[in-house]
């Protein structure tokens, strides 16, 4: 009886999704963050002790131990300190290859974050570039990063190794 | 800052995996679809189920393949009052250990009953399975079991 063939064909996978749904609050720090997103505004935060600027800000001081509570509102420009040309692609990308990934220093923050950059070619994307975020249309705003849809060179000379060296 | 400007929002983590069956419990499986149970025979005789791909007495290959159920006996059981989304049954059930007529091991399902008054250990059940155009090869490919001979 156990040698009997199915129509079908024996079974030889099984599907076993693993999903998880949960309820996130990035807390009151980054919510600040993320409604200055909403308003085309990078938001940050200073530490009282050292002086450090956050962004996005956890809400303490991570050298000090401190809460930040000085928000800071930072500047539309920044420097790339280090960047990666994505060539491979992978399983839910949404991005057409290849495209450029890079750690984005904003002018006034201690703290990089990570960005696409676009409107330029991937082989002359370089450390010390200057750019510049290009939001969403304003009726797009979200509190999230996807109101801003990419960083651009924003024509000024690169900055000063010096300037960002302790930010790699 | 006040509550009503800390965000939240629904997040969901999902991965899509696909696992390889192997023959012992993919032969399982394709019984499920076809409506029945099959287990193995162990280096001792004694017939597992579900099957596992070794013998878990000497890690020999196992046996034939045979059919067993799809009535059984009720070994252990407890009562869920309150279902979970991703449970089986959505209205209140028992988990239980099933020992199939012929089996020598005991098998995890759903049964569906009235209320716990309706079970005991050493209850006789039978597997009820979804009809065969919803059967995929998989444990869900049973419904749960039922008490038999007795309203569910």
């Amino acid at each position: 009886m156990a040698d009997e063939t199915s129509e079908q064909g024996p079974v030889t996978t099984l599907a076993t999704p693993i999903r998880l749904d949960f309820e996130f609050t990035p807390g009151i720090a980054q919510s600040k963050f993320l409604r200055g997103l909403e308003r085309g505004e990078f938001l940050g935060q200073r530490c009282g002790t050292c002086g450090k600027v956050y962004v996005p800000s956890r809400g303490t001081c991570p050298t000090d131990g401190v809460l930040t509570t000085e928000d800071v509102l930072l500047g539309n420009s920044g420097t790339v300190t280090t960047f990666c040309v994505v060539n491979v692609p992978f399983a839910g990308q949404s991005i057409e290859i290849p495209y450029i990934c890079a750690q984005i220093l904003l002018d006034g923050a201690n703290l990089s974050f990570m960005g696409l950059i676009q409107e330029i070619p991937t082989d002359q994307i370089r450390m010390g570039m200057r750019v510049e975020a290009v939001w969403v249309d304003e009726s797009e705003l979200i509190p999230s990063l996807a109101s801003v849809r990419y960083f651009r060179p924003n024509g000024e000379p690169d900055a000063d190794y010096e300037t960002y060296k302790e930010y790699l | 800052m006040a509550d009503s400007e800390v965000l939240h929002a629904e997040h969901r983590l999902e991965y899509p995996y696909s696992r390889s069956t192997g023959p012992i419990i993919g032969a399982f499986l394709t019984g499920l679809r076809d409506g029945r149970f099959l287990g193995a025979t162990g280096t001792d005789g004694k017939i597992i189920v579900p099957p596992t791909e070794y013998d878990p007495l000497t890690g020999d290959d196992v046996g034939e393949l045979v059919e067993v159920g799809p009535g059984g006996v009720i070994e252990s059981w407890a009562w869920v009052s309150q279902p979970l989304r991703k449970h089986p049954l959505q209205t209140p059930f028992a988990w239980a250990l099933i020992r199939l007529d012929g089996a020598d091991t005991a098998l995890l399902h759903a049964v569906a009953a009235p209320g716990p008054d309706a079970l005991a250990t050493g209850a006789r059940v039978t597997a009820k399975f979804r009809d065969a155009d919803e059967r995929i090869g998989s444990m869900a490919d049973l419904e749960a079991f039922v008490l038999e001979g007795g309203a569910s």
